[in-house]
């Protein structure tokens, strides 16, 4: 208790990383339930089995649930009439990321692209990598954290499509890329889709997508029936957990969209692997924190 | 479907006595090995420091931590096993490693290389890297530790599992099978949603 500050902002950076890569949200865990409950293929069951086992070893002994610690992503979310120092806010970010990195210890998975020097502190040019928003209906600051990990992230993929391609190209496109990834993106996890925008912004909504706490519908009906077929098709692959056949490939599809121009439509699949991690921590200007996901 | 508890090393009639879903849970010594020691040794020109002679490699990624002359485990976990792939027919034929241990599965030329010797792709539960860590009792060596954190890996191993033999000796390979059987339900599923196809 006391006073927000800087100091504090810092702190809770480091404190959601590890949280964040220690304790999977209640939400993942309902849902990899359920997708258990619904799971008939013997070899998929025992891959069920090992990660709830998995699971409550990581909550049991206190330890990291996947070794991949990711590249450090910190949703920011600043509150309306909220008045802050934004650039001080991604300092403390930045060393939040650091010290968790450094002080818990954990391996750094971050490195320079070409040296692949790797200075193991999880950050430096362009990282962490940080979003910003602002909800005048919030009188507190919200941090997201999620780290991303390789496997999961490798198998992104984006398409600019024309106008004429249509609909039905978007969701091939989308089955698509979910059916070529296989086993390599740790499945069954959310398949975050972005739909319009820029070819920027699309890969930014679709990351937004997997953010959102599984089996949440998007708003817009349109989308959420598009999320509810788009779910049961992928299901129907039969690419089944970590690749080896089954009745679930994916917990969830989310879809987050934008307003883009009248000559393109631009599509991105962000795909997150079963151990989708994420931590959450509002602040108010008293220094009242409260953690969730 | 069957299920095996192996100790290590194995020999080359038990691993052809393997089949794809069959479960697998490993006793003994398995050899962490990734990316850097690879290339250390097969694009380098080094050999190998270590007989792999009947032992299995477990494609990791690990986070350690040296106290006093130990290596303390913080976490271990397995990575994907294709960017490795082309190492892995030497690894067993030159090698005689006789199980690959990993997530995602190995090509063709590695599918062959282990029907003509004898040995199997085991798939671990990728992302459970808190149970694989428990059951690895020991880090009891580390070979090329100038490498670290893609050293060499001696570990010792206790009810190491289940695996399930994704890639055997008799040219059967799991994932490529789950693959095809996708890409036969595509048209339909393309139906179903109204996703026209040409």
């Amino acid at each position: 208790m006391g006073k927000f500050s800087y100091q504090l902002v810092e702190d809770i950076a480091k404190e959601l990383y590890i949280r964040a890569l220690k304790v999977l949200p209640p939400d993942v865990r309902e849902a990899l339930r359920r997708a258990y409950e619904r799971e008939t293929n013997p070899t998929a069951r025992t891959i069920f089995e090992t990660i709830f086992k998995s699971i409550e070893i990581s909550d049991t002994k206190d330890m990291l649930i996947c070794q991949d610690t990711g590249l450090p992503i910190y949703m920011v979310e600043i509150g309306g009439g909220f008045a802050v120092d934004g650039a001080k806010i991604k300092a403390a970010l930045a060393e939040g990321a650091k010290r968790a990195t450094v002080e818990h210890p954990f391996r750094g998975s971050s490195l320079h692209p070409v040296t692949r020097e790797n200075p193991q502190t999880s950050i430096g040019k362009g990282l962490p990598i940080i979003y910003w928003d602002f909800n005048p209906e919030a009188d507190y600051l919200d941090i997201l954290m999620m780290p991303k990990g390789s496997g999961s992230e490798n198998m992104s993929a984006m398409k600019m499509f024309t106008p004429a391609e249509g609909l039905n190209a978007v969701k091939k496109f989308i089955i698509d890329t979910v059916t070529n990834s296989g086993g390599n993106p740790c499945p069954p996890g959310i398949i975050g889709v972005g739909i319009g925008g820029t070819a920027d912004l699309v890969g930014v909504l679709a990351k937004k997508a997997i953010s959102r706490p599984v089996g949440t519908r998007n708003p817009d009906t349109f989308f959420a029936k598009m999320e509810e077929e788009l779910e049961e098709a992928i299901n129907g692959t039969g690419i089944g957990p970590m690749g080896l056949g089954g009745d679930i490939t994916t917990l969830a599809v989310h879809i987050e969209w934008a307003y883009t121009h009248i000559t393109q439509n631009p599509v991105a699949v962000n795909t997150q692997c079963w151990a989708a991690r994420r931590a959450r921590a509002k602040i108010w200007a008293d220094g009242r924190v409260e953690y969730g996901f | 479907m069957a299920s095996y508890t192996l100790n290590t090393p194995f020999d080359e009639k038990t691993m052809r006595s393997l089949y794809v879903r069959d479960l697998v849970t490993i006793n003994g010594h398995i050899f962490g090995m990734r990316d850097k020691n690879m290339i250390h040794c097969f694009d380098k020109g080094n050999e190998l420091p270590v007989s792999l002679d009947g032992f299995p490699i477990l494609h990791t990624a690990p986070s350690l931590k040296k106290v006093g002359d130990r290596w303390e485990k913080i976490i271990i976990g397995t990575t994907t096993s294709t960017r490795m792939d082309r190492f892995s027919p030497a690894l067993m034929e030159q090698y005689g490693s006789r199980a690959i241990i990993g997530k995602s599965g190995l090509y063709q030329g590695s599918l062959d290389a282990m029907g003509r010797f004898g040995a199997c792709y085991l798939a671990i539960v990728g992302g459970a890297a808190a149970i694989e860590t428990t059951q690895i009792e020991e880090v009891e060596e580390v070979y090329w530790p100038q490498l670290h954190p893609e050293a060499i890996y001696k570990l010792r191993v206790k009810g190491f599992g289940p695996l399930i033999v994704a890639m055997d000796s008799h040219g059967n390979n799991l994932y490529a099978d789950v693959q095809a059987e996708a890409q036969e339900r595509l048209p339909q599923i393309y139906r179903n949603y109204g996703i026209l196809t040409e």
